[in-house]
């Protein structure tokens, strides 16, 4: 479903994703693994096309070279930004509107939240209140359910378990883990490596802007790198 | 105590006009951060709209909904051919892509027009004035006061029940979102032109129905005050630069009504130290917008 080849992401003289070659297919679920600064943010927002890059990105076939980001989500890619980045002073519904606001209807929007609510009562309950009010754990359900909004073939998650309560945590991933299992292709970036492990099908480990290993979570795990580094187990 | 009713009427007349001006600028710095100097341009666009219209024996009905027509038509030329081109460019530079579209705008009337001011005969009935128990009123000061709200209501709406209108207030967040939501920015940028120039259309009438006349610089000072408007209110902040608009014109008229007649040469001096009072006051603008997160 998604190729990348050869991606190269400069920012001035500083080369943060320096050749990456990733493939998701459908319906997977692949974890992008890496300490911060590896590059991994980097891939996403050039995948969604808020930075510029060299390399080869194809999503169904078509490349998405110089697409605009309105584009690329309108084509089914829809991203999860790292911090959230809910709309603080628009309402719990606002925020769920604008997220399918290009892909349907007024009428079929509407549905589409009321359906929304119905899965996630806590939004419902914080439907008409200021989404900037919400907890942290809160607005990460309200960011990851905006992007659903759209219906996305293929989502892009940004460290959505970034500076989260460990119970939180853990909810966010059973939400991850149950959009997998629901046929939902997701590209999955964080840090809580044995987490991510944990419910993805492939992973891929990036430092300083290449990949360092790569493989089913079964491979990866048992990578020394990997058990060393981030499973704080030893080789 | 008739005096203080009628100079009210009057403060929240020019303050709504003030409102509607810096409305318009801050609709439009809220989503590209520009201060769109050339707004002012906009409102003398409508000025002479009116009265090419009325010179030609149309109707001032039809004079009234060319202008505000030909506003909003300008103010989203302003952007197709100058500002989007300038798209990512420091605050700086687009503050003097304004000056020049202003500068631009100003000249062509000068030289295909006139550089004097030309009359705008309007009906009578716009420019009599009416009793309201011992008080009397300028029609014109009523109408705009009307007008304002209903302009001010009709905003609302649009803002808080259509989706465009949430994406405008989505965009004053964090326009780097909003396209991730697949929603043009081409399209957000091109609307907040245009409720920009409707805003300045309109407040245009109004300005030119109180004065009967329209010139090159006609727009010049409205718009500086409503950029001091809009810094008083919250740069940024659309409730702000309402609010700003009014203290703005309850400041001035209240200041020409009731100070003696040997300070009244201080006027404007007196009125800017209250401005620069608020401004040590409240920094941030009498209601800051919603911190914004930009990318």
């Amino acid at each position: 479903m998604l190729e990348v080849a050869s991606l190269k992401v400069r920012y001035g003289a500083i080369e943060a994703v320096r050749g990456l070659d990733l493939a998701v297919g459908k319906g997977e679920l692949v974890a992008l693994l890496g300490a911060n600064g590896a590059g991994k943010s980097s891939t996403l927002a050039a995948i969604s096309g808020l930075t510029p890059w060299s390399g080869d990105i194809t999503f169904e076939g078509k490349s998405l070279k110089g697409l605009s980001p309105e584009a690329i989500t309108r084509a089914g890619i829809g991203l999860v930004p790292e911090g959230r980045r809910i709309f603080a002073g628009l309402t719990v519904s606002e925020n769920l509107l604008l997220g399918g606001a290009v892909h349907a209807a007024p009428v079929e929007l509407r549905q589409r939240a009321a359906e929304m609510q119905d899965r996630f009562p806590i939004l419902a309950e914080r439907r008409h209140q200021k989404a900037g009010l919400m907890s942290g754990g809160e607005q990460q359900m309200l960011a990851i359910v905006r992007a659903l909004m759209a219906r996305p073939k293929l989502l892009l998650m940004d460290e959505p378990s970034l500076g989260l309560a460990p119970q939180v945590v853990e909810a966010v991933f059973d939400l991850i883990a149950s959009l997998r299992s629901e046929g939902i292709t997701i590209l999955l970036v964080e840090q809580n490596v044995p987490m991510s492990l944990d419910i993805a099908d492939h992973a891929l480990v990036l430092a300083q802007g290449r990949l360092s290993v790569s493989g089913t979570t079964e491979e990866v795990s048992r990578s020394e790198a990997v058990r060393g580094a981030y499973l704080g187990l030893s080789a | 105590m008739e005096i203080f009713v009628q100079q009210t009427i009057n403060a929240l007349s020019l303050g709504g006009i003030y409102a509607l001006l810096a409305l318009g600028l801050a609709v439009v710095f809220s989503i590209v951060r520009l201060i769109n100097f050339a707004h002012g341009e906009v409102m003398t666009v409508t000025g002479y709209g009116i009265w090419f219209i009325l010179l030609s024996g149309f109707p001032v009905g039809l004079a009234i909904a060319f202008g505000v027509v030909a506003a909003i038509a300008v103010s989203v030329s302003m952007e197709r051919v100058a500002f989007r081109q300038m798209r990512g460019a420091d605050v700086t530079t687009l503050l003097i892509t304004s000056f020049a579209v202003s500068q631009i705008i100003q000249v062509l009337f000068q030289t295909g027009i006139s550089a004097r001011p030309v009359a705008v005969i309007l009906p009578a009935w716009l420019t009599d004035s009416i009793m309201i128990g011992p008080v009397r009123v300028g029609m014109v000061s009523l109408l705009s006061i009307a007008v304002v709200l209903v302009s001010l209501v009709l905003l609302r709406l649009v803002l808080t029940r259509t989706v465009t209108g949430i994406s405008m207030r989505a965009a004053a967040e964090d326009f780097a979102v909003v396209r991730l939501m697949g929603i043009s920015a081409n399209r957000i940028i091109a609307t907040a032109f245009a409720i920009s120039g409707a805003l300045a259309g309109i407040a245009a009438v109004l300005w030119v129905a109180s004065r009967g006349s329209v010139d090159p610089l006609m727009g010049a000072i409205p718009v500086l005050k409503a950029f001091i408007a809009t810094v008083v209110g919250g740069l940024g902040s659309l409730g702000g630069a309402v609010v700003g608009g009014f203290v703005l014109g309850v400041v001035e008229v209240y200041l020409q009504a009731f100070l003696p007649e040997g300070a009244l040469p201080y006027r404007d001096a007196i009125a800017l130290s209250i401005i620069v009072g608020i401004l040590v006051l409240r920094p941030e603008g009498l209601l800051p917008g919603v911190s914004t997160n930009r990318s």
